[in-house]
């Protein structure tokens, strides 16, 4: 890897312990993926801020470079465990409550905005065309690569970290071009929210950092948020090419058989004993066509609805959460179905969602089963 | 193939495993013991050597397994892989312990016991000794 004279005097430490640090996190990824130089990018998406995920030691090495390292670009943040709003509510223990509190104290001593969302290309604004950026949130990533223009590797935790206090981020793999060498054909027919969550699962299965994916059609925002979600889940490909590929690709096609070992492998129960929506968190769109759908219904069991605080913020404007609330919603901002410490095996055996995300965190974190069903499913099956 | 990833220069005897080390679940983050009972550096301390294996598999987060144990003074004092891998990768540049990668030839004639020293500054990265 070619460093610039700044960059190899950073990276001996001249610029203070941290910078050299974030250099040298960005120097090993780089070459463990062959770039050839860095690059400046515009805008950071962080994770490792669940204290589900990160444990005490996440909590104690961010709280001991948090007395001296900024972002440098604009940074936002993925979701936390719970809502502090209501926290009360759940059985979660002390010491929980007050790590997150210090991982949360510690991002924004950094100068990171406390977003707390996994879709942060839903709430904040797109830069132009072509704009490098570092996104660790793997359907954040996937998502800006294939449908916001933006150019992004499925960073981990602590390059998306480095890249946001250098302002900088390695040339490699997917910032520079690729050419899918797979392209996979949707082949089922009328498919929902559930059907494209499935084909993102077994297209993050057989692709390598991109597909091409022909056969789709028109689709909604919740659908390309579930596409995207799905493949998060099951590899480390990060974007879809639309579109179907030149003859040497790679011909695959997705139909029902290929969508009913997707079910078969996530769809563990018959029934759920809790309902949870979003994963990812829903968007503004999403809760308002939600609460069209629940008009003069509630449900019958508990339901869970995921959200960043900015929608809920809006949502309450307009009158959505009250209708929601009405008809039997519980409201968590900041945090979401994955990785969710809100859900135990100790009270639930299993849970209902349409999410293909949430259904494999909940199936292999939380150890619950899942029963899948789409929206409409569940707004059929479970309210009255 | 020789990479250097984190940058240093080390002595000491080598651990070596022909298994790959998923940090985050068999990795004791205190002692930098390995707990799996199936893993061939089973209840062996990493402690102070040069752990030679083939690469990291498993959780990202590893690599705060990798931080951990340099804070609690049991970690390798360099690490040779033959692949790179993103969470070794990161842990050692978090940790600030020296990580390069090597060929599959020279790989297979390290054994654990054997004392080398790694240069990331010398043409020759390894010295046998």
């Amino acid at each position: 890897m070619e460093l610039t004279r700044e960059e190899e005097s950073a990276l001996k430490g001249e610029n203070g312990e941290t910078m050299q640090m974030a250099y040298r996190i960005l120097v090993a990824t780089g070459e463990a993926t062959d770039a050839e130089k860095l690059i400046p990018i515009e805008w950071a998406h962080l994770s490792g801020v669940n204290y589900n995920t990160i444990g005490d030691a996440g909590e104690e090495f961010l709280s001991t470079i948090s007395k001296d390292a900024r972002v440098s670009v604009k940074t936002t943040l993925n979701p936390m465990g719970f809502d502090i709003d209501n926290v009360s509510n759940y059985k979660l223990d002390e010491n929980f409550i007050s790590k997150q509190l210090s991982i949360r104290n510690s991002y924004e001593t950094m100068g990171v905005i406390p977003s707390f969302s996994c879709i942060p290309y839903e709430i904040f604004d797109i830069p132009k065309n072509g704009t490098q950026v570092a996104f660790a949130e793997s359907n954040a990533a996937i998502h800006a690569n294939s449908y916001d223009n933006l150019k992004t590797n499925k960073e981990s935790a602590f390059s998306a970290l480095a890249s946001a206090i250098v302002g900088k981020s390695p040339y490699s793999s997917l910032r520079k071009e690729d050419t899918p060498n797979i392209t996979i054909e949707m082949k089922v027919k009328n498919p929902n929210e559930l059907s494209y969550g499935m084909l993102g699962f077994f297209a993050g299965k057989v692709g390598d950092t991109s597909v091409n994916i022909s056969g789709l059609a028109e689709m909604d925002q919740r659908q390309c948020k579930a596409m995207c979600g799905g493949m998060g889940t099951s590899g480390t490909c990060a974007k879809f090419n639309f579109g179907e590929g030149d003859s040497n690709t790679e011909k695959i096609e997705f139909d029902e058989k290929e969508m009913q070992n997707v079910h078969d492998e996530l769809n563990t129960s018959e029934k759920g004993d809790i309902i949870t929506l979003g994963s990812p968190q829903l968007g503004l769109d999403e809760i308002s066509d939600l609460t069209a759908k629940l008009k003069g219904r509630s449900f019958e069991k508990r339901c869970m609805v995921f959200l960043p605080r900015t929608v809920k913020e809006q949502a309450q404007k307009i009158g959505y959460i009250s209708e929601l609330e009405r008809a039997g919603c519980e409201i968590l901002s900041d945090c979401c179905t994955c990785l969710t410490p809100l859900i135990s095996k100790d009270d639930v055996d299993a849970v209902t969602t349409n999410s293909i995300k949430g259904a494999f965190y909940l199936k292999n974190s939380n150890g619950v089963g899942v029963n899948l069903k789409s929206l409409k499913e569940i707004v059929e099956d479970e309210t009255r | 193939m020789n990479k250097i990833l984190v940058s240093g220069k080390v002595e000491g005897i080598v651990l070596k495993s022909n298994d790959p080390i998923n940090f985050l679940g068999t990795v004791d983050k205190k002692t930098g013991i390995i707990s799996d009972k199936n893993h061939t550096l089973f209840e062996k301390s990493m402690k102070n050597l040069v752990l030679v294996f083939p690469s990291g598999i498993g959780s990202s987060v590893g690599a705060y397994t990798i931080y951990s144990i340099k804070s609690n003074n049991t970690a390798p004092i360099a690490m040779i892989c033959k692949k790179a891998d993103l969470t070794v990768a990161t842990g050692c540049a978090l940790a600030n312990i020296p990580l390069i990668t090597i060929s599959d030839e020279e790989f297979e004639s390290i054994k654990t016991g054997m004392n080398l020293s790694l240069d990331t500054d010398s043409t020759t990265l390894i010295h046998y000794q």
